[in-house]
């Protein structure tokens, strides 16, 4: 196990590099970098202009060189300057990260807590009412993309309330907090709840046919054991699969949440700032992001692990 | 047409009496605003976008300014601000002013006349000054000598030749003083003016807070003790948002016609009036390659709009019809509608320009059976692509086949000026309703926002010649004839010019929108909240 885990963390640290040179490269394929964006948003045609802001944010040395500062800068904990605000980039940064963490981990929670419970009801009740009813709820989660749930939901707000749930102000408290992201965090789990229950659904229906359940039954286990301890824990580990792609997919999710609901979280923050080809906060978010990615795949290994016995990761 | 003009002009009196004296005005109260996006700095000396002026002009103050009691900006409706008063020598090339005493910048610091040297040094281009980076309306000073100070209280501007524009740029909102003792990174994100609010914060993404100068030099201003943009990029959630309570103001121009009706429904007490944006749409032609080198594939396609459609599509035929200059009622120096249908390709009978048009086309040889395929371009933003779509559909009857070519946005002005299109659809906004400020900034063959590298000795010449006019019906010919002159050139052959709706609740008092000038009239001194 010990050298199954050394394997992995080297195995992580290779991505995380591959993905620093990926990101690096693919910003500078784009055309167009920050100082013709700042002049072009001047509407001025003089290319001095442009030589010098290019020279003094550095972008006139080689590439190798800038790759370096930056990734020597990552290692020593520095993340450089924002080339829009002039600020260094981890306050552009940090203050922003803990508003989109509690946003995704609610909207991941609802989607867990509505979807496994649901994707349940819905295969032991297969055919019934209520499976009809759920199904049609899943199938229109899957179908309503949540920037337009978003916006019916604040246009249902100011119509029958006369009130809009944005983040205007910051809130008082940690429960005002979690109040105001409830409404987006719900708009943007609903799709992942959909998808989450409907592979519960399937999941469990095919476990439910196993000899094993038939086993429990005829042993006289009473329906619930059979269902929520013997079923469900063989039928989570794709649901535990799919729950890790989809804590990774939020952050798109999250984009379109956090401009129609006004969340100044990183995701708006990560395209504004692919927009402005802010190079240094677009390239630190990126690989945030990758590593939250690779650290939730890890946990995801380590989860079916502990779901099912059976398996083990040789050393 | 009458109707957008009956529009304009009610607008004009409607907000006349809406802003009638208000009297016993209350102190306090924070304007809450929304922003449609987030401002590239907080500089405005070094950008070109309302996104800056609004929120950022009511930290500075100009020498002399519009004014903001005014609905339309005109040359003779200036007022004193950081200058007490003015003179011009009889030559009319020196203007002195006497400055205020006791003015200080937002950091303590007194303002002297030290300040606005640096500020117009730097402005005419003097890299030694480091107050600002970029620099896109310097050549609204090409004609500006020297400034020379004469003890903290006095300065002197020394023109090369008399320039009765001049004080007028001087009082546009673009011309703010700066202060020498600040460098442009903080001026860019937090700056320091001696204007009747200071930046408490600017969080990119998120808020711009202004909260009220206590030390400011006008006594009982400002009314409000703070200021707040909100930066919301949807506009969607912008308008609900507005329509909810949660904003007074709306961002200037922010609502479009048919959103229009969708906030009257839902705010019945909002109160919203409609102006030109002061942008208008043009065509951009690229004259130094083929085709269009040809100046009769030019003249064709000047011939060939039809500028009802664009009105009526975009806008639910509210926009205006006008040259390059904002046509009047709101344009000081635009031309009649009379007088526009004398233009090339201004005429009422839209066929028989277009027959024009297909006589030419068919002298070089393009016809029904052997179309001229070319490319329009332009940025791939939904205001610029709408236009350029209707004039692909108008292009047809001319025997032009043209294909869309959606520009990324930030190489949009980089294709420009490599000179790597056809024809391409523009937005063009004018800092200031004066042809010194749009004839030199977009035409004139020096001008850093040139950008389609236009070069002509001839118009060069007829702008620097109405520049020195004093005479203002002469000047009004002169600019006429400019006017005719780009038209037949096909430099940036006009489409239309905007307009559209800023809405406030009733709460918010005494705001005065400059109906000619987007870019002015925000310094919000004078607004008070009846809450």
């Amino acid at each position: 196990m010990g050298a199954y885990l050394t394997r992995r963390v080297l195995l992580m640290v290779l991505t995380l590099f591959g993905m620093s040179v990926l990101i690096f490269v693919m910003l500078r394929l784009v055309p167009g970098n920050i100082a013709d964006i700042l002049v072009d948003s001047a509407g001025i045609a003089d290319p001095k202009e442009k030589a010098k802001i290019a020279r003094e944010l550095g972008l006139d040395r080689p590439i190798f060189d800038q790759y370096l500062q930056w990734v020597g800068g990552l290692v020593r904990g520095d993340l450089g300057f924002a080339y829009v605000s002039e600020r260094p980039a981890i306050e552009e940064i940090a203050p922003r990260i803990p508003i989109s963490a509690k946003l995704a981990g609610l909207a991941l929670f609802f989607s867990v807590i509505l979807g496994v419970p649901l994707g349940v009801i819905s295969a032991v009740r297969q055919n019934s009412g209520i499976d009809y009813l759920l199904r049609i709820i899943s199938l229109s989660g899957l179908s309503l993309p949540s920037f337009w749930l978003g916006l019916l939901i604040l246009m249902a707000s100011v119509q029958w309330f006369g009130m809009i749930p944005i983040y205007t102000n910051e809130p008082r408290s940690f429960i005002d907090e979690m109040l105001l992201l409830s409404i987006p965090a719900a708009a943007v789990g609903f799709r992942s709840s959909a998808l989450i229950m409907r592979l519960t659904r399937s999941s469990m229906l095919e476990v439910l046919r196993q000899d094993y359940i038939r086993t429990a039954r005829s042993k006289g286990a009473s329906q619930t054991t059979v269902n929520y301890e013997h079923a469900l824990r063989n039928a989570l580990l794709p649901v535990v699969t799919i729950i890790g792609i989809e804590a990774a997919f939020l952050v798109g999710g999250l984009i379109v949440t956090e401009t129609v609901f006004n969340i100044p979280g990183v995701a708006r923050f990560l395209v504004e700032a692919i927009l402005w080809r802010d190079y240094p906060i677009v390239q630190n978010l990126v690989m945030l992001i990758a590593f939250c990615v690779v650290v939730v795949n890890f946990l995801v290994d380590m989860a079916y692990m502990a779901l099912d016995p059976r398996i083990k990761y040789a050393d | 047409m009458r109707n957008r003009l009956a529009i304009i002009a009610g607008g004009l009196v409607a907000a006349v009496v809406i802003s009638a004296p208000a009297f016993a005005q209350k102190q306090g109260g924070t304007l809450r605003v929304s922003h449609r996006d987030n401002p590239p700095s907080a500089s405005i000396h070094e950008e070109a976008t309302i996104s800056v002026n609004m929120p950022f002009m009511a930290v500075f103050n100009n020498l002399v300014f519009f004014d903001p009691k005014e609905k339309i900006n005109s040359p003779d409706k200036i007022v004193p601000e950081l200058a007490e008063s003015w003179a011009w020598n009889d030559d009319k090339t020196k203007l002195t002013f006497k400055l205020r005493s006791g003015v200080k910048w937002h950091d303590g610091k007194p303002f002297s006349s030290k300040d606005v040297k640096c500020t117009w040094d730097a402005l005419r281009g003097d890299e030694k000054q480091e107050i600002i980076r970029k620099n896109p309306r310097k050549v609204w000073y090409k004609n500006l000598k020297e400034v020379t100070t004469n003890g903290d209280n006095e300065v002197t501007f020394t023109l090369e030749r008399q320039q009765p524009s001049f004080l007028s740029m001087l009082a546009a909102g673009y011309s703010p003083v700066y202060p020498c003792h600040v460098d442009s990174r903080a001026m860019r994100s937090k700056p320091i003016g001696t204007g009747p609010f200071k930046v408490a914060e600017f969080k990119r993404n998120e808020a711009i807070k202004l909260v009220k100068n206590p030390d400011y030099w006008k006594k009982g201003r400002p009314y409000l003790d703070a200021i707040e943009f909100k930066i919301v990029p949807n506009r969607s959630t912008r308008v609900l948002g507005f329509v909810a309570g949660e904003y007074d103001l709306t961002f200037d121009s922010d609502i479009t016609f048919p959103l229009l009706k969708d906030v009257k429904d839902q705010k019945k007490d909002a109160i919203c009036e409609a102006r030109p944006t002061n942008v208008h749409s043009n065509l951009l032609v690229n004259r130094d390659a083929p085709p269009f080198d040809n100046p009769k594939l030019r003249e064709a396609l000047v011939y060939s709009l039809d500028r009802t459609p664009f009105s009526d599509i975009l806008t639910q035929g509210n926009d205006l019809r006008g040259a390059t200059m904002l046509p009047p009622p709101a344009g000081v120096w635009g031309m009649t509608q009379g007088e526009l249908e004398k233009l090339p390709g201004f005429g009422p009978d839209i066929e028989k320009n277009r027959e024009v048009a297909r006589g030419l086309m068919k002298e070089l040889g393009y016809g029904p059976d052997k179309p001229l395929k070319i490319k329009v371009s332009t940025r791939n933003i939904a205001i610029y692509r709408d236009p350029a779509v209707i004039l692909i559909d108008q292009l047809k009857q001319i025997y032009i086949d043209a294909e869309l070519e959606p520009i990324d946005t930030t190489i949009w002005y980089n294709k420009i000026q490599q000179k790597n299109y056809q024809v391409g659809m523009n937005l063009t906004g004018a800092g200031l309703d004066d042809p010194d400020g749009v004839f030199y900034e977009n035409f004139y063959s020096t001008s850093d926002r040139n950008y389609t590298g236009y070069k002509n000795p001839e118009i060069d010449k007829m702008i620097d010649e109405q520049s020195a006019m004093t005479d203002v019906s002469k000047r009004k010919a002169m600019v006429t004839k400019i006017e005719q002159a780009l038209l037949k050139d096909a430099a940036r052959p006009p489409i239309t010019h905007g307009v559209a709706n800023t809405c406030w609740a009733p709460a918010v008092k005494n705001l005065v929108l400059q109906h000619n000038s987007i870019y002015n009239g925000w310094r919000l001194e004078d607004v008070w909240l009846d809450k």
